[in-house]
């Protein structure tokens, strides 16, 4: 996600624009800590490659380093990051790049992810970022590695290094065949080197580890249940807390009654301000003396999901509009004379990330240094968080991100953290805090609703003369068409939301290819034309082209007619240097209304691809997880309550609701790599939706199209899931 | 407060705790058996299934008073001398997991399952698995995952 572009919540963007701290173990104390070897830092700038050789002078340049890589005695290689994994896989994969370029096998490397005081400062794992920028980092720094360890063999040998190889974790010299082993090659060393960014790295077309299906490095502690998820750590004298909630947002304390509470054995209420909390020797105990609390609050009239659509487009937030995101020609004067024009309205509910693994933080503080480990895609963030929340330096906090039950973009930001910091403070002992499943759905932030309006004209030919897109909240990513119009008016509007809303999986590229996707079927069903060959009428970019006729041929495109019972769509884009095109297959029972999604076939190009199976599972997840958003997935909400924090009551993709799933991957091995996590997921829901189209005549144009439900204050889709 | 003896993966584990908490909760956070996951504490996502006398069972809505009486069997008790069993491999296998947080409860779901019924349809498999939330959308695999293990189990492996 680019934080200039999103919106997001204040307190998301309140700890982005903070200081850049780095990590608060200096470089030297690392081989202390690590007990000698080689250990190489890449800067984010050129000047510090002037900074090479053995030890360095003068400067503590940790606030540049990006990323670190160690070279143990034993020939054991660990690479530092910042970055988290969170289930997409970036754990394996990354350490694949490094095995690539460093020439070791994919067992001796392991990765140290998450964690301020052991990694250098990173912003986050969110925008498909890692592949596209850590990956290329931790690959310059291995392949300096690999440079060094030739030259120190070179030197050993007394001999030039250009005549030797580094393959298998050792150094070869092939004219009389001796080799030394890293291990060998770094023992009894202390090597400190800062490489600069330029280094040769190995082209995709010669990657042998990178490049292939490598299984998931953790994947034996997932299926024992070994692996340690935040919500899982556990410190000696640990208590349990709880934190008492309002009835609801923007509530205030009317009276507070804890006599009960404290009358049950080893409870300690915590007051402080606005909070209220308890700290108990154990989880059951923690729940019951919260339950004993008597509070009254008083909850102000707030808007509701009646009329929310409306109340987003007319509360702009702030003031001055930071006017259109693309402009071009003059799609008024355009219009008016244009043979074909469709002018709609599109909107998308709130929606819930849901992650298995709510809000979970341990927080223990040992002479004044607080430690937490958390369920974050920002550690650095949530860091940030602490220092401003108990008045600390960033050498007084520690947060540790162990792979967590993943975030989707919903876990940005800290508030168990603090949470448990504050209790655990209070009393002087580590404590645990995990959410429950409705306070996650309630007081965690929600994927922005929003309103979409696009007006559009095209000549009788099915050439596209002009597209006018508004979005009103949901947020400006990938508003920009890809397809080729002359006269373009393109908006992003930001919204005062009733609700706390924030980051999620793919932003709002999801709402607005939904809108655009949709637009575009219904011009191409106005003219006449053949949806997909509508697109390709009006596409140039050649990878997105690519991507559409290959889903196309795999799905059948052109010879599978759709009927009342069967429907069959198409949609596509690119976001983030993700291009996707998705076909569906629905099936409708006519007497019903139900609909079901068959089939998916979704084509996808991201550059060279690192690890084919997990970019599969990636996919595959993303679609299934899009179904919920397109057709039933919503927040339903009135008078500063969420009604439906429950999964009985929200509901999310089930195994029933899984359909045939075929993904067809384009490897460009000429193109660098970019992020698999978020585009994924756009296609799905437009091309369910022109396929419902094709079925039955009717354009649902509401995120979600088929609730169980009605959604208050929408039209009543007619349709079920 | 009382005091219960819970069989739990073959061994005998006394406990202190209230008679209405849940087994899961004095898993988690009396045994340290954190293996088995809370997700919603309703019986609605599937991410606390135990094995009770072999059957999946939500742990999230079984009191600790009441599971005394059976045996348990958490996904720490399914690995047999450092050999995983057949579903544990299965997963494995098939890597049907992203972030992972689902897959113990998934793994003794499919257990349970194919106790049951050795050789389940797909339909069958989606029948009973269709309590368990995997937010990640790992669902084909699964199902792979649970027919690689039906196979396995009919060519002799054991459970």
């Amino acid at each position: 996600m680019n934080h200039r572009d999103e919106p997001i919540t204040e307190s998301v963007q309140g700890s982005l624009t903070t200081r850049q701290g780095g990590s608060e173990m200096g470089r030297r104390d690392f081989l202390k800590v690590l007990g000698g070897g080689l250990l190489v830092c890449l800067a984010h700038t050129s000047s510090w490659a002037q900074e090479s050789g053995r030890g360095f002078g003068g400067h503590e340049p940790s606030n540049d380093l990006s990323s670190w890589l160690h070279i143990a005695a034993d020939g054991r290689v660990k690479v530092f990051t910042g970055k988290v994994e969170v289930g997409q896989n970036i754990r394996t994969s990354l350490a694949q790049l490094v095995a690539e370029e460093l020439r070791v096998p994919f067992d001796a490397i392991t990765m140290v992810m998450g964690d301020t005081d052991l990694t250098p400062w990173d912003m986050g794992t969110f925008g498909s970022r890692t592949t596209p920028t850590m990956g290329p980092q931790l690959r310059t720094m291995a392949a300096a590695a690999r440079q060094m360890l030739l030259e120190i063999a070179a030197q050993r040998w007394h001999m030039a290094p250009a005549g030797l190889t580094a393959a298998g974790g050792k150094v070869t010299d092939p004219q009389n065949t001796r080799s030394l082993t890293y291990g060998e090659l770094s023992r009894g060393e202390k090597l400190l080197k800062t490489v600069s960014s330029e280094q040769r790295l190995t082209p995709a077309p010669e990657w042998k580890i990178a490049g292939t299906a490598v299984p998931k490095a953790e994947g034996r502690d997932l299926v024992t249940g070994k692996h340690k998820y935040p919500s899982d750590i556990t410190r000696p004298e640990m208590m349990f807390g709880a934190v008492l909630r309002p009835d609801g947002f923007n509530a205030t304390l009317v009276s507070l009654n804890t006599g009960a509470a404290e009358k049950l054995p080893g409870i300690k209420v915590v007051r402080d301000g606005d909070f209220i909390g308890l700290v108990a020797p154990d989880a059951f105990a923690a729940q019951r003396a919260l339950a004993a609390i008597e509070a009254k609050w008083n909850v102000p009239a707030q808007p509701s999901n009646q009329g929310l659509f409306a109340y987003l487009k007319n509360n702009p937030e702030g003031g001055r509009e930071d006017g259109p995101q693309y402009v071009s020609g003059s799609v008024g004067p355009a219009l008016a004379g244009v043979a074909l024009k469709l002018e709609e309205q599109y909107a998308v509910a709130y929606i819930a990330h849901a992650p298995l693994e709510p809000r979970a933080s341990v927080a223990e503080w040992i002479d004044g240094k607080l430690t937490v480990w958390t369920g974050t895609q920002r550690p650095f963030g949530v860091r940030d968080e602490l220092m401003q929340a108990f008045h600390l330096s960033p050498a007084e906090v520690r947060v540790i991100q162990p792979d967590m039950g993943s975030g989707y973009g919903g876990k940005h930001t800290g508030e168990a953290a603090i949470e448990a910091a504050r209790l655990a403070k209070a009393v002087g002992k580590p404590v645990k805090v995990v959410w429950t499943r409705s306070e996650e759905f309630t007081w965690a932030y929600l994927r922005p609703a929003g309103l979409i309006e696009i007006k559009a004209g095209a000549q009788r030919d099915g050439t596209l003369v002009a597209w006018e897109h508004h979005n009103y909240n949901s947020g400006p990513a990938a508003i920009g068409t890809p397809y080729s119009v002359a006269n373009q008016l393109i908006q992003y509007h930001a919204a005062k939301s009733p609700l706390r809303q924030g980051s999620y999986r793919g932003l709002a590229s999801t709402a607005n290819h939904f809108a655009r996707e949709s637009h575009m079927d219904g011009m191409a069903h106005a003219t006449g034309i053949d949806p997909l060959e509508f697109r390709l009428k009006n596409l140039t970019d050649a990878r997105l082209r690519a991507v559409f006729q290959a889903a196309a041929e795999k799905f059948g495109w052109g010879r599978l007619k759709s009927t009342p019972e069967r429907g069959f769509g198409i949609a596509g884009g690119v976001d983030k240097g993700g291009y996707v095109a998705t076909c569906a297959e629905v099936e409708i029972d006519t007497a019903s209304k139900r609909v079901r999604i068959r089939r998916i076939v979704q084509a996808w190009e991201c550059g060279a691809i690192v690890n084919p199976d997990g970019l599969r599972n990636q996919l595959a997840g993303a679609i299934v997880q899009g179904i919920g958003g397109a057709l039933f997935e919503r927040i339903l909400f009135a008078d500063g309550r969420i009604l439906n924090p429950h999964f009985a009551q929200y509901r999310v993709p089930r195994f029933s609701d899984t359909p045939q799933i075929e993904v067809v991957l384009i490897d460009r091995t000429d193109l660098p790599s970019a992020g698999a996590g978020e585009t994924g997921l756009v296609g799905l829901a437009p091309a369910v939706g022109n396929a419902i189209f094709a079925a039955s005549g009717i354009r649902l144009r509401n995120m979600p199209m088929a609730p169980r439900s009605g959604v208050p204050g929408e039209p009543d889709p007619g349709l079920r899931s | 407060m009382g005091d219960f003896v819970l069989k739990v993966n073959g061994a005998r584990l006394p406990v202190s705790a209230s008679p209405e908490e849940t087994l899961l909760s004095v898993l988690r956070n009396r045994l340290d058996l954190t293996g088995t996951k809370y997700g919603c504490g309703e019986g609605q996502c599937g991410a606390c299934t135990v094995l009770l006398d072999g059957r999946a069972t939500r742990s999230c809505l079984v009191s600790v008073e009441s599971a005394a009486k059976a045996k348990i069997v958490t996904i720490e008790g399914l690995e047999q001398n450092g050999k995983l069993s057949t579903v544990q491999q299965a997963f494995l296998d098939e890597s049907a997991f992203q972030c992972g947080y689902c897959t113990s409860g998934m793994i003794l779901g499919a257990t349970s399952l194919l106790q049951e019924r050795h050789n389940p349809t797909e339909e069958q498999i989606v029948e009973a698995m269709e309590g368990h939330i995997c937010r990640c959308g790992t669902y084909p695999r699964i199902i792979e995952a649970v027919k690689r293990a039906s196979r396995l189990l009919a060519q002799g492996a054991s459970r």
